[in-house]
């Protein structure tokens, strides 16, 4: 499943998407976030699963335009940490 | 009093022809969503009983008074019902579900149970946000998108506005449609924006008409972007309170060129998510009932 969180505004799009097909809820993105914008859980959108997922925390959720800042290009950072800590590639950013 | 137009029908119903006694697994699907809470109670997953009614500012009282309607002269009593799942905004702070899950998960297979298994593409069009869900044959979910930011193109906007023109809620959606020329959209879907720009509106000399095609069709525009991030795929359903509005699902199915699937009498597709929980539930006792 293509989990988006985040949202659009007059300002643009910002989306984290998380692939929960490759995603194994190992965590490492959570510890690589420097501002714990990540967590892992119970995914309660598939009632089946077994394994922990990761998930933007509730409070992240409505203002990842901010939160994930220090992470953009613009801030000079070329790699954004959660992605390099991700073996899966289960990440993807609409930035 | 003044009256209140925003005030849509709450009701119960049960099969009559059915005694859920003679069924093996009954199950109970309560969605206290932000505007509304339903109930939906399943006997051997066919749908049996439900209730929709408001939501009050308590959601656990909330989630017992609809299930308790949804049970009225059933002879039902809590115990009887093996499962309860959860879900909706509220559903952390159900105390008699045993499992909470998403209104996005139970809203796919809420509209597979409804439609059919052709359905890929579900629209929620809730009290407080909107979801665009893409599902499989089963009613999986394999992608979603939320906006839960703002109020802007939901139920609770609606309210708004059939209060600022003094229409009746269920009536607004035809109103729309009456205008002789579809005027510009308002603006802003912002609830509170889109408010005071319909006030300028009126106050220049349009009429309730106009305006309510103004807001209807601003906020079709809105979740046309919601959906188009996720790409549509047919079968296309809307489910939630607003895919009862026509105003605003024939401006959404014109922007799309995709035809929605008619809302099957049988069944109000603002139980999608009531449905799916209590479908989820059967699943859930079949698998050993933790």
């Amino acid at each position: 499943m293509l989990a988006n969180y985040g949202y659009e505004d007059g300002s643009g799009a910002y989306f984290i998407t998380i692939d929960t097909d490759k995603c194994n809820g190992c965590g490492d993105c959570v510890t690589a976030c420097p501002v714990k914008v990540l967590l892992t859980a119970t995914d309660e959108s598939d009632p089946f699963r077994e394994l922990p997922v990761a998930m933007v925390s509730d409070e992240h959720r409505k203002k990842i335009k901010y939160s994930c800042a220090s992470c953009k290009p613009i801030s000079g950072r070329k790699e954004l940490p959660c992605r390099v800590a991700c073996k899966l590639q289960a990440i993807i950013h609409s930035w | 009093m003044a009256k209140e137009f925003w005030r849509w029908k709450e009701y119960n119903w049960h099969d009559t022809n059915k005694d859920w006694k003679k069924g093996k697994i009954v199950t109970a699907g309560i969605d206290v969503g932000s505007v509304s809470s339903k109930t939906a109670i399943m006997v051997d997953g066919e749908l049996y009983a439900f209730s929709l009614m408001r939501t009050g500012s308590d959601s656990p009282e909330s989630a017992r008074k609809t299930l308790e309607w949804a049970m009225e002269g059933t002879g039902l009593a809590l115990n009887n019902i093996q499962y309860v799942v959860g879900t909706g905004y509220g559903r952390v702070n159900i105390p008699f579900a045993k499992k909470a899950i998403t209104e996005i998960a139970c809203h796919a297979r809420g509209a597979n149970y409804i439609w059919g298994t052709s359905v890929r593409t579900v629209l929620d069009m809730g009290g407080q946000d909107c979801k665009a869900i893409k599902c499989d044959d089963k009613g999986k979910v394999t992608a979603f998108l939320m906006n839960d930011k703002c109020a802007a193109g939901t139920g609770r906007g609606m309210e708004v506005f059939a209060d600022l023109l003094s229409v009746p809620i269920e009536e607004m959606g035809e109103l729309s449609l009456s205008v002789e020329k579809e005027p510009e959209p308002v603006s802003s879907t912002c609830v509170v924006f889109a408010k005071s720009e319909a006030l300028g509106l009126l106050r220049q000399g349009w009429t309730k008409e106009n305006v309510l095609a103004a807001y209807c069709s601003a906020m079709a525009h809105r979740v046309f972007t919601l959906l188009d991030k996720v790409g549509v795929e047919k079968d296309f359903v809307i489910t939630g309170g607003i895919s009862k509005n026509v105003g605003v699902v024939k401006r959404l199915i014109g922007q799309l060129k995709i035809n929605a699937l008619p809302n099957p009498p049988q069944y109000d597709p603002q139980l999608a998510g009531a449905m799916g929980a209590a479908l989820f539930a059967k699943a859930l006792v079949e698998k050993g009932g933790k």
